[in-house]
């Protein structure tokens, strides 16, 4: 909220520094998020008469002003501006003037002609823009006809106000208004608080014999408070009250209009006001809408009601959305010559639903759904129309009726000075919580051991101690309060072992090159086509977002490797053509009840590896990430894990994929994706990837290691070239070997795969080195010969494998 | 004889003199010395000498043969040494190439940033508490003390799933879950971090970021204590010179309830660009636990109090590595992740 410091003058005398108040409103909870001075700049502007027009002899767009300052002698002034008339009182920036933004006026030669200074549009002298007509804000500004020559134009327009923006929480609704702030600055600043309460004159018969005010509804509208005024004159609303809408970014539109906007911006109250002639026998209902009951609202959209929105009505028809919007029927014109003036206090809730639902969210129905002072509806009533009164002479009905079916009670709070230290940490006296809350206009009584406290009628939100208790807290000031650290029971800070376990799989992975990613939870629907998911397919079964941002974040990820790849995609876009990277987090599968929440490990890899002067590159491929799973689940205690070709998932290459095992359950998928994937990704480049469910990993890994002795006796290596046919899958032959090369054997590791050359067609040559080691003697070497003859006669066996002799 | 031992002698130290390996040496050594080397025969054949010639002869031959082998031992060393030497100057290296790295990745930023500020709380005894990123709206607002239809709930923009469920806004569901689980029981004293959304996307919002929060429940816990507990983790975090600020301010869930600013990192508090030249930035929302968040998670306001703490660990990360856009975090660029 903006909030005029010449207005809140009014209210308060403050004398400090617009900076210094900013600091204390902070402090205390009133966040100030800017200060603006929007005159701070312009010096030499004047008002001036166009006393007469003549056109440029050499230019056909400008026209020469003779303006007069009063006393002084006329000067000549060159304008482009079409919207100046002869009389207009308009501003001057004279020379050696400034106006905002820095510009200086010098006399100048345009076309020939001398001009002495500038008329000035609304902007060139810092006003808002949107709080002004269009041809005031970029041509020259047309003040009203009876301001006089001569004057500075700053305090006229308010050029010399400072405008504190306000970002106030929701529980502040009360101070949604200069008096609602300047009793806030008066409680902190220690200062009263200066108001007098409205006076009007009345000259015609009651009100009430004209209006009836009947309340159906009275949970949703708890008071309505009707005025009513004959011999309206619609006209522009004084400089004075123009200069402060604008400050506080309210566009002044007419009289009538700028009188509700004015109070509802002093008092926080919202107004409406109704051309009483068009309301049917003069009565105003307050009921809910009937089902398809249409109402034209005043920006002329026709609006389906219903039962759930509160409406006002005349005798038959709806004449307003209660709080939200007024009717184009009973909307104030220029031939109105009565009005009858509203002055409500409707639900919040009720008011946030139906704003909500109409998508029409507005000054007014923001202080409602704050909640407004119940006890002000008369008094802001009151104020519009004696504003109304001032500014263009109508004529007012005695009294008002207000329909105020159980008025509020004031509500009552015991406070506990002894809680509130306790609570705080604190040592503050009693005597000063009750000057706190007697500044803030709290009624507080002593009863001895505690206070009994009356809350003010605009404080909706002060119901309990501990909202006493905050009170006392922020205006003692918060950094009063010592810093202590707690007497409390010592406790054991750790990690789970799952916590444990998840970021040691980060440092793991990490370890073996692999950059942690971290993306977004959310993915488009389309995911599923571009990896060629059938409609059955689990991974298509997603949970969905009502409100996303965009169709491309709708669904919840039901796997993180489509996150990975688009990553890499976008790295690869940008000329970084080789990375791998990895990502530990949740998936969301619809379940009965709140989806279920799974902790996959994902990576993906793309290219190869930096090389050097010394050294190959490495492709990212699917060995790469292989290796990188073997890594992982040899740190994390894994054993009995294998991997087993896949053919057949939709998403990878059948001939380079593999279900990834630990004993009889599956963790996941490692492979390099399907060409038709990457084609539509568009992704010109292979790419491996795996996922695996992480919690499985974490149940099957070792917690608790266990020491195998040192081997006492050397060792024997023996390497053997094994010639099999190509479809052999290296690790069956490698199973065969350890079966039968007997308990000596303690390790078979493969070294080099060989085909082409010599070796025929339609084989390959696996290079072995096994290790024998006995744990209570040296092995001879006819013992290990035994055991590779028992190896070859199985490999000869199984695979019609032959060993290759060089 | 004398004369052939000393024929042998010079012969052998002549050698030895242009000898240029040790494979050389081995051979003159052989040659001279070995059993069937020259000064050996000489010696075998003193049988044949006259008996009152064979000391003195005798002594010649040991004085030559330990001046061969004293020849041998110090051509030995200095060939030796030039061997090495040369070797040395061979071996060389060009120190300045560059050295072979091992594959080596990194801890995305946030995960490093979150570590740490989890590793401040362990050390004073906080648990890590978990919960589901999807909730339930009881959970994310009402035992939250956010009313349906209240205009505090505009102040985390929420995407919802269905009519039931929404993605969680806070991780603060999690301080009500732990403290339905633990109550009566106390003290409650967790974080609770990580992945919060909300409906925001730009230079400083995104749609999806992460949350550290912590909670702690006894019978005597202040708003002081909340102040000193910040206070230590912001100096720990910032560093010892960082100073808190503690501004008035509204969350549902706690009262009183209170923004913390710390001086700015970028210019120790004398005003810049990064703290629009106030000197403080906003770094994290705390408060007294609301008495209603107690009763409704069952614990007696009249007999506990407690604290309530949130911050974003983007904000935080964006601090202290000096990133001025939140998109980096998730935009995944090789070149950003690559810098931590």
């Amino acid at each position: 909220m903006r909030v005029s410091l010449n207005w809140l003058k009014d209210f308060v005398d403050i004398t400090l520094s617009p900076l210094e108040l900013a600091e204390k409103l902070t402090l205390a909870g009133l966040a100030v998020e800017g200060i603006e001075s929007p005159g701070e700049d312009i010096t030499k502007v004047v008002t001036g008469q166009i006393l007469k027009i003549e056109r440029h002899p050499n230019a056909d767009r400008l026209l020469i002003c003779e303006i007069s300052f009063g006393e002084n002698v006329p000067l000549k002034i060159v304008t482009g501006a079409p919207n100046v008339q002869e009389g207009q009182i308009v501003p001057v920036a004279l020379e050696g003037a400034a106006l905002a933004g820095g510009l200086v006026i010098k006399r100048a030669k345009l076309r020939g002609v001398e001009s002495r200074g500038m008329l000035c549009s609304g902007q060139e002298l810092g006003l808002n823009a949107k709080s002004l007509p269009p041809e005031q804000a970029h041509g020259v500004m047309i003040l009203p006809a009876d301001t006089p020559p001569g004057l500075d134009i700053k305090p006229l327009l308010g050029l010399d106000d400072t405008i504190l923006e306000l970002e106030l929480t929701p529980n502040r609704g009360d101070c949604l208004s200069m008096l609602g702030a300047a009793r806030e600055v008066a409680a902190i600043l220690k200062l009263p608080l200066k108001y007098i309460p409205p006076e009007v004159e009345e000259s015609l018969p009651p009100c009430a014999d004209r209006v009836k005010v009947d309340i159906e509804e009275p949970q949703l509208c708890r008071r309505y408070v009707a005025r009513l005024m004959t011999g309206v004159k619609v006209g522009p609303s004084p400089l004075w009250m123009q200069k402060r809408l604008r400050a506080v970014g309210v566009r002044p539109i007419s009289n009538v209009v700028d009188v509700t906007n004015y109070v509802m911006m002093e008092f926080g109250q919202p107004l409406h006001v109704f051309d009483y002639d068009t309301l049917l026998e003069g009565r105003i209902v307050v009921r809910r809408a009937a089902e398809k009951e249409i109402l034209v609202s005043l920006d002329g959209v026709n609006r389906e009601l219903t039962p759930d929105m509160l409406i006002i009505a005349d005798a038959k028809n709806p004449v307003a959305i209660a709080g939200v919007m007024g009717g184009l029927e009973t909307e104030v014109t220029d031939r109105t010559a009565n009005v009858l003036l509203e002055s409500a206090y409707f639900n919040p809730a009720s008011i946030r639903r139906t704003s909500k639902m109409l998508g029409l969210r507005s000054d007014a129905s923001q202080r409602f759904e704050g909640g407004i002072d119940l006890a002000g509806c008369r008094r802001s009533a009151d104020r519009a129309v004696q504003l109304l009164q001032q500014i263009s002479g109508v004529q007012v009905l005695e009294g008002a009726v207000d329909n105020y079916p159980s008025p509020a009670e004031p509500k009552m709070i015991c406070l506990r000075p002894e809680r509130t230290n306790f609570l705080l940490g604190t040592e503050i006296t009693g005597e000063e919580i009750a000057d706190i809350l007697t500044r803030l206009q709290f009624d507080v009584k002593d009863s001895g051991s505690e206070l009994i406290v009356g809350v003010p009628s605009w404080r909706g939100d002060v119901s309990m101690e501990t909202d006493l208790i905050e009170e006392a807290a922020r205006l003692h000031g918060y950094n009063q309060i010592p810093g202590t650290l707690p007497n409390a029971r010592t406790t054991l800070g750790k990690r789970t072992p799952n916590q444990l376990f998840r970021e040691n799989v980060k440092d793991i992975l990490a370890s073996c090159g692999l950059n942690e990613a971290i993306t977004y939870s959310f993915f488009s629907p389309e995911t599923a086509d571009f990896y060629r998911l059938p409609p059955e397919n689990a991974l298509r079964r997603t949970v969905n977002m009502q409100n996303p941002l965009s169709e491309e974040q709708s669904v919840m990820r039901t796997w993180i490797t489509p996150g990975l790849v688009e990553a890499l995609k976008r790295n690869y876009n940008r000329q970084i053509r080789s990375g791998a990277v990895f990502e530990l987090g949740s998936v969301f599968v619809p379940a009965s009840r709140l989806p279920e929440e799974k902790t996959m490990l994902a990576a993906a890899a793309m290219g190869e590896s930096a090389g050097g002067w010394n050294r190959k590159v490495m492709p990212l491929d699917y060995y790469f990430l292989k290796g990188v799973l073997e890594t992982l689940f040899q740190q994390v205690g894994l054993t009995g894990f294998f991997f087993e070709a896949e053919y057949s998932n939709p998403s990878f290459h059948p001939g380079r994929t593999a279900k990834v095992f630990a004993g009889e359950q599956e963790l996941g998928v490692l492979g390099e994706l399907h060409p038709e994937v990457l084609e539509r990704l568009d992704l010109p480049i292979r790419v491996v990837a795996f996922e695996l469910d992480l919690d499985r990993v974490a149940k099957l890994s070792a917690a608790v290691r266990k020491y195998q002795p040192l081997p006492r006796f050397p060792s024997m290596e023996r390497d053997i070239a094994v010639l099999a046919p190509r479809d052999v899958p290296a690790e069956s032959i490698r199973e065969a070997i350890g079966r039968s090369g007997g308990h000596t054997l303690t390790s078979v590791s493969l070294f080099d795969v060989y085909e082409g050359g010599q070796i025929q067609a339609g084989y390959r040559s696996l290079a072995f080195s096994l290790k024998f080691q006995a744990d209570d003697r040296t092995l001879t070497d006819e013992e290990v010969a035994k055991c590779m003859d028992s190896v070859s006669a199985e490999l000869d066996r199984k695979y019609g494998a032959r060993l290759r002799t060089e | 004889m004398k004369e052939k031992l000393q024929k042998i002698a010079a012969e052998a130290v002549n050698l030895l003199s242009s000898s240029q390996d040790l494979e050389e040496i081995e051979k003159i050594r052989v040659r001279f010395l070995g059993r069937k080397g020259e000064l050996t025969q000489v010696l075998r054949g003193m049988g044949a000498l006259d008996e009152k010639d064979r000391p003195r002869i005798g002594q010649l031959a040991n004085e030559i043969r330990a001046r061969i082998e004293e020849e041998l031992t110090g051509r030995t060393a200095l060939v030796k040494e030039k061997t090495i030497r040369s070797r040395l100057l061979e071996e060389a290296l060009d120190i300045s190439l560059p050295g072979t790295a091992p594959a080596h990745g990194r801890i995305h930023p946030i995960t490093r940033v979150r570590r740490q500020m989890e590793d401040i709380f362990l050390g004073l005894g906080f648990e890590i508490a978990e919960g589901p990123e999807i909730e339930l709206d009881y959970y994310n607002f009402e035992a939250l003390n956010f009313p349906k239809d209240h205009p505090a709930r505009d102040m985390q923009d929420t995407f919802f799933i269905g009519e039931e469920f929404l993605l969680r806004t806070h991780t603060s569901p999690v301080q009500v879950r732990t403290m339905e689980r633990t109550a009566p029981a106390l003290p409650v004293k967790i974080i609770s971090p990580g992945k919060v959304y909300r409906r925001d996307d730009d230079a400083t919002h995104s749609p999806m970021f992460q949350q550290v929060e912590g909670l702690l429940i006894d019978t005597r816990i202040t708003f002081g204590d909340l102040k000193g507990i910040l206070d230590l983790f912001v100096k720990e975090m910032f560093g010892t010179a960082t100073l808190t600020r503690f501004r008035a301010s509204f969350f549902p869930f706690t009262e009183p309830s209170a923004e913390v600013d710390i001086s700015c990192v970028m210019c120790g508090g004398c005003g810049c660009r990064v703290c629009s030249q106030t000197g403080w930035l906003e770094i994290l929302g705390c408060g007294s636990v609301h008495p209603r968040v107690l009763e409704m998670s069952g614990y007696n306001p009249e007999e506990v109090t407690g604290f309530a703490f949130g911050m974003g660990v983007e904000r935080v990360a964006m601090l202290k590595y000096g990133i001025d856009d939140i998109r980096l975090f998730y935009d995944n660029d090789l070149r950003f992740l690559n810098q931590f």
